[in-house]
């Protein structure tokens, strides 16, 4: 198992080394950067600069560095703990992102706990009711789910409660809450103003989640330990939720390593459209106006995030399932 | 879903088994797809989709891109029915200063005539033929204000209808594309892992690990953000489907791959190989057709995502640019609540994407299920 663990970890490692240059390449692909930007503005503001004070700029930020010599300098920082400074508003990329990350990553953790939460009993009530009017019914919904974009599926919803009811729209908190210390009343407020991206974030991941349970759990039926539990005359419901549920329950667990960062990832959209302020469009932003650090930062942190959920499903896959790491 | 075919009755499923071995595959395909009511419809919305898509030139009435600004947030029009056929009333156009609203109230003394197969502006069929024929056209002298909106003008004062109708050929056909693309490069490239294995496979399964290592939609607009600015629109939308593909064949490359390695070990392919077949033989005589079905249901299921992509990148202002219009574009101006609460018909273009992602989920359902038609 040790042995398992070591050679996943060290394969992530040089995978993180790999995405983090080719990360950066993307980034810095477009001509210019937002130094050109700053400069014309200070110029429309200053009229004329001096050469010298452009130039001091162009070397502060390191702009006319060669690729490789920009990508080390921004590696040995970040490893430091110290992501450079955003070249839009001369705050610390760290502090911005940090903010950001911990909504985002708060967002997620709600919608997964929201889809563990609905789609194991669902699954359950589906796969030992098949063929009846509710399965038809939780069938027609997941489909909905699956195939309705989540971004459009926000932008009806915020159209829908703002219509019938007083939707407060963009922002996590109402102004009087903004600086209160955590009660009750915040969390109800906080709650208001995200429940969308919740429900959005949780639809799709719920509806597939309940379909894999439907579809494991009616495998696990046929089987014929389900058959001595019953002739052993134990209750249907310690069959079902003891002998079945327990395993057919294992992709589930897997699914929970790949979901966090899906569903982090997945809120770039979503937060956008609902204007929360998160990760992603401090993204969008920070692309938009070619603010290079920022943009690689959090790309390679999203991409991190990612294979850390993955050696986590692999971990826990291990765990469950012991023919795994004999692989 | 699997569970449409299987929730059929028993009896019609066994009766139709009595002649499989008889009739070709492909009927069998076509007996099982039509069979599945929804998809047999979703291929009907589409197909309809894509006729209008082709004649979306000649069916708009007005250029996509002409700004009016005596029409800003128009109302759909009313027609009414006049001396000469239908017809629509001129618009007055007001300031409510107020809420600061234009408030538009026909005027029903004249009523303009509505023509079809008129002369308007000029555009090219199908990119080729210049024509200036369209379906309909309002007949009025150029000092009047009546134009027709069948589904209401735009802050710019621009018919949505004819942008609804010019974004389509955007819409409907990047995403299509750009999985062409994606099938093509997936299955070669997941053909050579399987079958040559070695140093190849090695390097293919890396280079795959480190694509999928990127979350995709941040990869996309990263991507997307890189390309350049000022190039004709025609060359962005071929940039965006390269991009599309770049990131979309890794998912595939692998599943054919898998595939592969189990029909390599196949005897039939230790047969071939002991006849001395060449490998391109191999390849296309007994891999190629094995995976094909696969290849097919992977590439319909992928085009939603696909348009749904495109969508979401225009959207953000990361794919066609503006005044090039796609549906992801009319989306941005349903952006704003307050706008969609007051000027409802901004939403249309969001009902036209929900349908046709949703068509082409249920079409792909039906063919995943019409390619095994011995199940």
């Amino acid at each position: 198992m040790i042995n398992f663990i070591a050679r996943r970890v060290v394969n992530m490692f040089f995978l993180l080394i790999v995405v983090s240059f080719v990360g950066f390449w993307i980034i810095q692909l477009p001509p210019g950067s937002i130094l050109d930007v700053q400069i014309q503005r200070l110029r429309m503001q200053g009229g004329n600069i001096p050469e010298s004070m452009i130039q001091a700029l162009r070397d502060r930020y390191g702009v006319d560095d060669p690729f490789y010599i920009q990508y080390w300098k921004w590696v040995s920082r970040s490893l430091q703990g110290d992501f450079g400074t955003s070249f839009e508003t001369d705050q610390k990329v760290a502090e911005r992102i940090y903010n950001r990350l911990g909504f985002s990553v708060t967002l997620s953790v709600i919608a997964l706990v929201f889809t563990w939460l609905v789609s194991i009993p669902i699954g359950v009530y589906s796969a030992t009711h098949r063929y009846t009017w509710p399965d038809y019914i939780i069938t027609f919904i997941q489909f909905l789910g699956l195939s309705i974009p989540g971004f459009l599926l926000a932008l009806i919803l915020l159209i829908t409660a703002s219509r019938l009811w007083d939707q407060p729209i963009g922002g996590l908190f109402s102004p009087q809450y903004a600086d209160a210390p955590w009660s009750i009343a915040k969390v109800l407020d906080f709650l208001r103003h995200v429940w969308i991206a919740i429900v959005v974030l949780a639809i799709g991941a719920t509806a597939g989640l309940t379909r894999v349970m439907r579809a494991n759990l009616l495998d696990v039926l046929n089987m014929q330990y389900i058959q001595t539990a019953r002739a052993k005359g134990l209750k249907e419901s310690t069959v079902i939720w003891k002998h079945a549920v327990r395993n057919a329950i294992h992709p589930l667990v897997m699914a929970l390593g790949t979901l966090l960062p899906a569903l982090v990832v997945g809120e770039t959209l979503i937060a956008i459209i609902l204007s929360l302020p998160t990760i992603g469009p401090l993204y969008l932003d920070a692309l938009r106006s070619q603010d290079m650090y920022l943009a690689g930062t959090i790309l390679v942190m999203l991409s991190a995030l990612l294979l850390i959920g993955n050696l986590l499903a692999d971990l826990l896959l291990a765990w469950v399932d012991p023919r795994v790491r004999l692989e | 879903m699997a569970t449409t075919a299987s929730k059929l009755p028993k009896v019609a499923k066994g009766k139709k088994q009595e002649d499989v071995g008889q009739i070709p595959q492909w009927k069998l395909m076509v007996r099982r797809f039509s069979q599945s009511k929804l998809s047999v419809g979703a291929l009907f919305v589409l197909g309809v989709m894509y006729v209008i898509m082709i004649f979306s030139d000649f069916l708009a009435p007005y250029p996509h891109d002409v700004l009016d600004s005596n029409n800003a947030f128009a109302p759909p029009t009313q027609i009414v029915w006049g001396p000469e056929g239908p017809g629509i009333y001129g618009l007055k156009q007001e300031l409510d200063m107020e809420r600061f609203q234009w408030i538009y109230t026909p005027d029903p003394s004249v009523i303009y005539p509505i023509r079809f197969f008129v002369q308007g502006h000029e555009y090219y069929f199908l990119g080729l033929f210049p024509s200036r024929l369209h379906l309909f056209g309002v007949e009025a002298p150029p000092e009047a204000n009546a134009r027709v909106f069948l589904w209401g003008a735009d802050k710019e004062g621009r018919d949505l209808f004819s942008r609804v109708l010019k974004g389509s050929q955007i819409s409907l056909t990047l995403g299509f594309f750009g999985v062409f693309l994606f099938v093509v490069i997936g299955s070669i490239v997941g053909t050579a892992s399987g079958y040559f294995g070695g140093a190849l496979d090695n390097l293919i399964q890396r280079l795959i690990e480190l694509i999928r290592s990127f979350p995709d939609l941040p990869l996309y607009m990263a991507l997307a953000a890189a390309l350049p600015l000022n190039v004709p629109i025609t060359v962005r939308y071929f940039l965006i489907t390269v991009i599309i593909a770049l990131v979309g064949w890794t998912g595939l490359a692998r599943e054919v791959r898998g595939k592969v390695l189990a029909f390599r070990s196949a005897d039939y392919t230790a047969a071939a190989i002991a006849a001395g077949a060449s490998h391109w033989h191999i390849i296309t005589r007994h891999l190629m057709p094995n995976a094909m079905s696969h290849i097919v249901v992977v590439g319909m299921l992928s085009i939603p995502g696909a348009i749904g992509l495109e969508t979401a990148l225009s959207f953000l202002g990361l794919g066609i640019l503006p005044p090039a219009v796609s549906w992801g574009i009319l989306l941005r101006d349903a952006q704003s609540v307050q706008a969609v609460v007051t000027y409802p018909w901004l939403l249309i273009p969001v009902i036209l994407l929900i349908i046709t992602v949703m068509s082409f989920n249920l079409l792909g359902d039906g063919v995943r299920d019409a390619v095994d038609p011995y199940a």
